[in-house]
């Protein structure tokens, strides 16, 4: 599957997250936020940049059990919480924050 | 829920020039999710798993090694390491990478992951386990 932005075409696979993952810019989160009637601020900006850096140390999306842990390690325990994180992202905080993020599908996600 | 089960998961093979050894840890990551006892061993070439510094940009695989150090996150922290693989192998422990987890109930105190064994440990650990699993 594919998508055009700004006359660029971007390859995705079946579930919509982006295929290669240096095509990512903050355009392409937007637009794929905006495709599920989701407007991003910067609570939801905060959890993608920090998705983005966790690849890059790891080289793995992690699971939603371990990025509520980590983001409540880094940004506090306010959100550091299912709760929180489910408010930003319904369709559950790692698969859709990760696809907006540009990382493939996390790992432990089924 | 039921009791949870005692898992090893074992690397037998070299990181690069078989899958064995992504899949097997893409494995764990995934069974972590389903909270169960889970340990890694790591015996043979499987040893070169931990190798620090690793560099893939010639064999044209991704260097998944740092997903390795994700592995505290998933609450996997007992990694055995034989010795005797390692000394065949003209390796030390200071040839991998130092990973290690932190203990929520030690005010998050790091941990080292790896536990250098030898084979008649290793074999008894073996022992204990409810399920193998080969990679």
């Amino acid at each position: 599957m594919a998508f055009e932005l700004n006359g660029k075409t971007y390859e995705t696979d079946e579930e919509g997250y982006l295929a290669n993952l240096s095509d990512w810019d903050n355009d392409v989160a937007a637009y794929m936020a905006k495709e599920d009637d989701c407007d991003l601020d910067e609570n939801h900006w905060e959890v993608i940049n920090f998705l983005r850096e966790y690849y890059d140390e790891y080289q793995i999306a992690p699971a939603v059990r371990v990025l509520t842990k980590a983001i409540g390690k880094k940004l506090g325990k306010d959100k550091g919480n299912s709760k929180y994180l489910y408010e930003l992202f319904p369709y559950g905080p790692a698969k859709q924050a990760c696809k907006y993020a540009g990382l493939p599908k996390p790992t432990g996600c089924v | 829920m039921s009791e949870a089960k005692k898992f090893m998961y074992i690397n037998r093979h070299a990181p690069c020039g078989t899958v064995y050894g992504v899949e097997g840890l893409e494995v764990v990551l995934i069974s972590a999710a389903f909270e169960q006892d889970i340990c890694m061993a790591f015996i043979g070439d499987g040893v070169f798993q931990l190798k620090q510094n690793q560099d893939t940009a010639d064999t044209g695989m991704k260097n998944f090694s740092p997903a390795y150090r994700a592995l505290g996150d998933y609450e996997v922290n007992r990694l055995y390491v034989e010795h005797e693989s390692l000394e065949e192998r003209g390796l030390t422990e200071d040839d991998l990478m130092p990973l290690t987890w932190e203990d929520e109930d030690d005010d998050w105190a790091e941990k080292p992951s790896i536990y250098i064994v030898d084979r008649a440990q290793l074999s008894d650990l073996i022992e204990e386990q409810d399920i193998i699993l080969n990679f």
